[in-house]
């Protein structure tokens, strides 16, 4: 535990530092776009980088509960609804380009979502990311309650999808979607009641409003 | 699936082959010898008059919307597995790696004279001509590229295939010290391809050794790599050191990777998808829309009679 002062400083730093953590992705990608660092297809490169951020960004969503855990630093709980809402938004980025790519040609779209898995479980991950980000405010988390819960436990579901998706979009060197599969592999069996050590967390040090999220999932 | 002839093309707009087959006493008799540093079909046809300029457009020469890729994206923009697996890797790594000089290539298997030459040697018999064709990657990106280089069956003629030859093998360095993308397993090297021996005499098989009249970059395949036009991109095999010809059917890099998605023949086919994505539309770079790919790339009316009575979706 870091001291008192300290404490405040890092609970204080901790929201705009992810802000700026996650707009960076994107900052870099405007910054390239207008300097050549696109490369010869940017279509393709920038629907790769949104892809590969929104991944990225649900991966920090699920690593945030076993980091708390095994910190004891609850404050980091802030962070899970934001980097969530930020993988969505990358999420839509990518879905957006991918339907500016096809030019919005609605027969081609649905004829690729329908015939193609990765476009298929991509797209499933997308829809299935949609009532995860509508409840995530404050006002729902109080009034799922429980179901709250369980609903937002589908973010292991989008997660895996994403792995899926990128797995089997790339032609031949699987490195990179095989690395996303064992952190998401890694942070699943942190869950495990085993590895996740006793089952209640310890209550938060103060009743701070971070206390109000619901239980971990 | 039978070969659909493109309907738009009458018969009698064709360009005939003999055309291409004398191509060279044609441009030497019209005393265009400056003007054959362009032996593109369309420069021929534009020779012909209208009527065969439009034809020529129509069988696969560059249409209007058929600019050149900026040299910078060809030489930027490539899939070369020996320098790594990403789009900018190659250009990169080729040129600290690769040593295209000295280079040899052997020419053996069912030929009556086999050889090892060195490349300049190789090249040197036969006059480089100008040929923009356009290019279509498997992945669905295209360019329009300005090659130079020797037609193959010139090379092949010169070796005088025997009579039981009707494969061409062709296979790229083996270096892992020159080629550092060969310490990983992403294939199984050296690379290799192969092309039936009718469609390597085909005039539009070109050993490419320049684009934009400048030598071959490392990550473009220096100093010799094969060119097929109507052909996915991955046929084209780049930094060439030998060339075989067989009885038997080449094993070919990609189709031994993932052979469910990669064919021998790996005809550009809008109607027959990869098993992953469509093959209907391509991105020409630079564009920022896709457009429609077409059979054998554009180049139906010159190749299709290849693969006449063949299967293409069984054949991909």
């Amino acid at each position: 535990m870091p001291s008192a002062k300290a404490d405040a400083l890092l609970r204080r730093a901790l929201k705009p530092a992810a802000w700026v953590g996650c707009l960076l992705p994107l900052a870099w990608t405007v910054f390239d776009a207008f300097t050549g660092g696109l490369g010869a297809d940017p279509i393709r490169e920038v629907t790769h980088r949104t892809g590969f951020t929104a991944l990225t960004l649900l991966m920090a969503t699920l690593a945030v509960t076993p980091l708390r855990r095994m910190t004891g630093w609850n404050p980091l709980v802030q962070l899970r609804r934001l980097l969530g809402l930020f993988a969505f938004f990358y999420a839509c980025l990518h879905f957006a380009i991918y339907l500016a790519d096809q030019g919005f040609d609605a027969g081609f779209i649905v004829e690729d979502v329908v015939k193609h898995p990765y476009v298929t479980v991509g797209f499933t991950a997308l829809l299935l990311l949609i009532p995860l980000a509508v409840t995530s405010t404050r006002k729902s988390i109080r009034r799922l309650g429980k179901r709250w819960v369980k609903l937002h436990r589908m973010i292991y579901l989008v997660a895996a999808l994403g792995v899926v998706h990128f797995y089997w979009l790339v032609k031949r060197d699987v490195t990179q979607p095989l690395e996303f599969g064992a952190v998401f592999l890694v942070l699943m069996a942190l869950r495990l009641p085993l590895l996740a050590g006793s089952k209640k967390m310890r209550p938060a040090r103060s009743p701070s409003r971070s206390s109000a999220s619901p239980q971990e999932t | 699936m039978l070969i659909r002839p493109p309907s738009d093309v009458p018969s009698s707009q064709i360009t005939p082959e003999r055309l291409y087959f004398n191509r060279r006493d044609f441009v030497r008799t019209a005393g265009m010898a400056a003007a054959a540093a362009l032996v593109t079909p369309a420069a021929l046809a534009a020779c012909e008059g209208g009527a065969a300029a439009r034809a020529a457009r129509q069988d696969g020469a560059l249409g209007k919307d058929d600019e050149p890729t900026p040299y910078k994206d060809i030489t930027t923009y490539n899939n070369f597995y020996e320098f790594g697996t990403g789009k900018d890797e190659p250009a990169e790594n080729a040129p600290r790696y690769l040593h295209p000089r000295p280079w040899t290539v052997t020419i053996d298997g069912l030929v009556g004279k086999p050889g090892a030459y060195h490349f300049d040697d190789l090249v040197k018999p036969f006059r480089v001509e100008s040929r923009t064709y356009r290019h279509r990657c498997v992945e669905t990106w295209s360019m329009v590229i300005p090659w130079q280089g020797i037609p193959l069956r010139d090379v092949l003629r010169r070796a005088e295939p025997r009579p039981g030859a009707r494969f061409v093998e062709l296979t790229t360095l083996l270096d892992p010290r020159q080629m550092p993308g060969q310490q990983s397993s992403v294939l199984d090297w050296p690379y290799t391809e192969g092309l039936r021996l009718d469609e390597a005499m085909h005039p539009l098989a070109l050993l490419a050794t320049g684009i934009y009249n400048r030598p071959l970059l490392p990550q473009n395949g220096a100093p010799l790599r094969l060119v097929t036009p109507w052909k996915y991109g991955f046929k084209g095999i780049k930094s060439i050191v030998r060339i075989r010809l067989t009885d038997r059917q080449p094993a070919t890099a990609w189709n031994k990777a993932a052979p469910n998605e990669y064919g021998f023949y790996a005809n550009v086919n809008p109607d027959v998808d990869h098993p992953r994505w469509s093959q209907a539309r391509e991105r020409r770079i630079g564009d920022w829309l896709r457009r429609p790919t077409l059979p054998f790339n554009g180049y139906a009316a010159q190749v299709a009679s290849l693969y006449a009575g063949m299967d293409l979706r069984r054949n991909f």
